[in-house]
Order: C-alpha cells, then structure tokens, then sequence
C-alpha cells in the first residue's frame, strides 16, 4: 500500500508494515532535552532504578532555556544535567552553544531518524525529514533506558504550496498563514506533510521555520522530503546521507490544503493566541516596547541578514529595546564574520547570547506591566514572556525590524 | 476504574502557561512549591481551594503550548483525579497519561462549576450529580487503561518492563 512520509518513516524501523491509526514501538535515534524538561526527565529516570541508558551517543542535553543562569534554583538544576550527563557520558551542549533545536538541526539529524525530544518544537527537524515529535519529561526518562518508544502512526494532512512569495514576505508569514487556516489544533496528532514549488525554492533556514511552528496547529510532527537543497545542507554539516525518503504516489491523506504564496502579505499573531493571525497593516501603528529576533523560529543566518540589511545605516527608535539572541554559537560566528552583529549593535540593537533568550519568560528582556513586544518568536500565550500584564505580537524578522526602527508596528514594505 | 469529584470549570485553548506559568520556572525543581502558583494568573485563588479529588473541566484543546510535565506534575499534586476536556493538544494527553491522571474525551458542554461528577473509566461514562446528567464518552485504550491502574508510565514500566508494552 501507498505510504505517506510518516508511514514510511516509521515503517523503515520496523519489521510489520503499519499505517496511520495503528499503534507500534518503534526504536529511537535520538533522545534530546533541554534544561527545563531534562531535570525531570533525570529524577523519572531515577525513579526507574535501571541505572543504565540505552546509548550515551544517542542521548543529548542542551542548557538553553536559561542560558546563562538568572537564579541560584536554575544553577542547581544545570548541575544536576551535567553530573548525570558526566555519569552516564552524555553529551551537553552546555551554555552558549545555543537553542536545542537550532543545534539538533547543525550537527545531529538526519533523514530518517527517530527522535524523542522534550520540547515541543522537536518537529523543527522535520524539515530534514527526520520523524521528530515533542513529548513529556517521562517519555523522555523511558526512551533513555530503553531506546523505544510507543508512538500512534499519526494521520497527515498534505500542505501544499505554490506560487513566490512577494516582497517583504517569507517563511514566518507563511506558517502565520497555514496555521490561519488550520486553526490552533487543526493538526492535533496528525503529521504535515510540505509539498510544493515554493517549499522547493525555500532555503533551509527557511523551512525549519515552518516545521518549527507545526506544533502551534497542534501536529505532531512536519516533514519534507529529502531534495538537493536538504542534500546539500547535510552534506556542507559533514552528515552525506544514504537513503532519500519520499512520499509515495497514491499516499491516504486526511486532508489537503493549498496556500498560494503569491496572494501572501505581511502577517502578525496578536494577542494572545497564535491562530490569531491578522494582516500586519491591520495592526501597524500599535507603539511597541521591545522588539526580539531570534528562537528555534527565526534566529538562523538568513534571518540576521534579513535583520542586517534592514538596520543598515538606521537606528532604533528611542526608548525601544531591540533584543536580538543568535539560534546557536555557528550561527553567532556566522553572523560575526558577515558584520552583522556590528550592524545590530551600531543601530541600538542588544545582542544576547544564544539561547532561548526572553522567548520563555525566565530571563534576558522580561516585559513590564501593559508592555507591547513584537517577537519573531513562535508563541505568544498570555504570559509567555514572564508577565501576563503584557502583550506579544508575532512576526517575521523583517516586520519585527521595521518595527524596531519605528517604534510602531510597521509593515516591512515601507522601510527600505 | 471510577473517580468522584468536583468540577472545576475552564474554558478553550487552557495552555501549559495558564496551568504553570513561564516565570516560575526557577521552581521546576520543587514541584511542591511550584504547584502553590497553578494557575495563578487564571484564577489567582485555585491551589488554595482546590480539594484533593477535584476534576478539571475544560473546552477544546486543553494543555497546548509547552511540553512542561510539570502542568501535570503541578495538577497531581494538588491531588486532580481527572481532567475532561472537549479535546486535548497532544503532548499535555500522553503527559498526563503518564504521570496517572486520567485525560478523558467527552462534550463538558454541560458541566457548571462545582457540580459533583462521577466518571467511569472502563464503561465511558460521566454522571453529573448535581444535574443528574449522563454523558458517554468513547473508554480509553486498554493499554493507556492499564498505565492509569500502574499509576503512571514509570510504574508500568518498573512493573511491567517494555515488554509488555512491546507486545500491544
């Protein structure tokens, strides 16, 4: 029978052939988790009384949510990783290197895996058509004593997408846009599948922002099929690969929608839901407080371009706080080298250190009472950033920059 | 498997920074003193008047947002014996599964604030009561019924091994 990229991701680690609906155990490539679910997932453990990992080369840990630590109770929690990493030989990506998935895409995925992560945006991934999905602290505590894990083979929805995205509008406003249309749990438990021209002619840096933001329609995982693009990104990593996956022709989809990139605009998610996606001229205007670039959604070397090329020869307007938190330390020295972090810093920007900077609302820009942040980050819950007295719009770099420039939200067509 | 126990009523699109907001984040390691701010910022009173049995009540899509088991660790140990909902994000679901808190599927269109549920795992049904209501829902798998009695997926597995979990 015709399989869908889900299915035959799972299917290649199995020895009985199962399809969407079907629950199965299947062994996991890699087990990943950061310092807000690790510490939990290490006392779960604990509670196991296994006292062995199934394999310390597949296990890794990242320090990243609070990097570095703000508070003394944090510090300890970092301690417990690393002496249960040094235990047991595990590797962590300790602070400074950057965000979880940011750093899982740089030097560990590769199509095909399995891959247990504890944190939600685990399905970034995806775009390197690894099967890759968020789960719980426990989950997590299981999968590193035995290596498996039970998973339900999730239904797809195809996403496919045509047409070039017009000036002043990328990825971010796409996956706005899908996530328009599906709805905030218009995905639950289902796996997207992108297909299309325009997911063809997107760079990487481009395509883990829509695999990123999966999860905000509730899907489980997103995938893309293996193409030159994702060849050429694995192979410059040092990680050639052997087998491509695709969908097969005739594949049972539940669903399908089209998007056609050329009738997209600039978009934001206003308060205080990600589904709430309005057309950024909607908007423009609102005065903002701070404005973020960077996360798991947008901090990649293609979006501090974008920032650099906006912010060259401006500056930020007085009296707002432009934050800019690289997705990891490649991306840092990237964006070193091109003189990007000079042109941030020359136009009133402050650089972060990478991480998941204030996008959790622990540390490095908390908002203040009735404050307005615009954010290219991928979630913007009441509270989100440390306090549920503020407000979070979401955009792409290029309208977060805009913005900074302004002090309002602005549309990125205008400021050239 | 039955649960009696209050209801407590929310809304759509609860997610895991209602439940535990971000900013306590610093308490993950004491889930405890964590569980003094669930949440806090919905409905400021709850950890202090919330009864060792109580049921969480909710609309669509219950739990999105972060992977944070702790919004199920906080829950527990304010003594929840079950949370409805119209719909769950998934992560928040298989959470709660494992740390032995039923997560049950069912219209709670019907359900106020305070009224007294009994809810009957293995046959699918609520009765409301204070309503005198009947409302079915669709049993949970057997194996997902089975973590539940362990208590939790580390239980399960301690008892159990992968193996039976190998051989659904």
């Amino acid at each position: 029978m015709s399989m869908t990229l889900a299915e035959k991701l799972i299917n290649q680690k199995i020895s009985k052939e199962v399809y969407a609906g079907d629950i199965v155990i299947v062994p996991v490539d890699w087990v990943i988790a950061q310092d807000g679910t690790a510490p939990l997932a290490i006392r779960q453990f604990q509670k196991l009384q296994v006292d062995e990992i199934f394999d310390n080369e597949k296990i890794v840990f990242f320090i990243d949510h609070a990097a570095p630590s703000p508070r003394k109770e944090l510090s300890n929690e970092h301690i417990l990783i690393r002496r249960f990493a040094k235990k047991f030989g595990i590797k962590v990506h300790d602070v400074g290197d950057g965000i979880i998935h940011q750093v899982f895409i740089e030097k560990y995925a590769t199509p095909g895996d399995i891959v247990v992560g504890a944190d939600s945006h685990t399905c970034t991934a995806g775009a390197l058509c690894a099967f890759a999905a968020g789960f719980g602290s426990t989950d997590v505590a299981v999968s590193m004593a035995f290596g498996s894990m039970w998973l339900r083979v999730p239904e797809t929805i195809e996403v496919i997408i045509d047409g070039l995205l017009p000036e002043g509008v990328y990825a971010k406003d796409l996956a706005l846009a899908i996530i328009s249309k599906l709805g905030s749990n218009g995905a639950s438990y289902k796996a997207l599948e992108f297909k299309g021209e325009t997911i063809r002619a997107l760079s990487m840096d481009s395509r883990f922002t829509l695999t990123n933001m999966a999860v905000e329609c509730g899907a489980k995982t997103a995938l893309m099929e293996v193409d030159d693009v994702c060849l050429k990104y694995l192979t410059a990593k040092g990680r050639p690969i052997k087998e491509q996956f695709k969908a097969d022709p005739g594949a049972s989809y539940e669903s399908s929608i089209y998007v056609d990139a050329n009738d997209l605009e600039p978009l934001v998610a206003a308060p205080h839901s990600v589904d709430n996606v309005k057309p950024v001229t909607e908007v423009q205007g609102i005065e903002i407080n701070q404005a973020f670039i960077g996360t798991c959604t947008n901090g990649r070397l293609e979006d501090l371009r974008v920032v650099a090329s906006i912010l060259r020869g401006k500056h930020v307007k007085e009296g707002v706080r432009l934050l800019v938190a690289p997705a990891s330390r490649e991306v840092y020295l990237n964006a070193l080298k091109e003189g990007i972090i000079e042109i941030i810093v020359k136009a009133g920007g402050t650089v972060l250190p990478p991480g998941c900077g204030p996008c959790v609302g622990v540390h490095s820009g908390v908002l203040g009472d009735g404050e307005v942040c615009i954010s290219t980050q991928n979630r913007n819950f009441r509270g989100r950033m440390g306090n549920p007295k503020s407000e979070i719009y979401l955009a792409s770099p290029a309208t977060v920059t805009a913005s900074a420039i302004k002090g309002r939200i602005t549309d990125p067509r205008e400021v050239k | 498997m039955k649960i009696v126990g209050r209801a407590w009523r929310f809304g759509d699109n609860i997610s895991t920074d209602d439940i535990i907001p971000g900013r306590f984040f610093h308490l993950r390691g004491n889930i405890k003193e964590l569980a003094r701010h669930t949440f806090e910022d919905l409905r400021p009173e709850f950890s202090k008047v919330v009864r060792p049995g109580d049921i969480i009540v909710a609309g669509k899509n219950f739990g999105i947002g972060s992977s944070r088991e702790h919004a199920v660790h906080v829950l527990k140990a304010l003594g929840i014996s079950a949370i409805i909902a119209k719909s769950f994000s998934r992560i928040f679901f298989r959470n709660a599964i494992n740390i032995g808190i039923p997560a049950i599927i069912a219209d709670t269109s019907r359900i106020d604030e305070g009224d007294v549920l009994e809810v009957y795992l293995d046959e699918g049904i609520i009765i409301d009561t204070t309503k005198n209501l009947k409302i079915s829902f669709k049993p949970l798998p057997q194996f997902i019924v089975n973590i539940l009695e362990a208590g939790g997926l580390i239980k399960y597995v301690k008892r159990y091994g992968l193996n039976l979990v190998r051989s659904l």
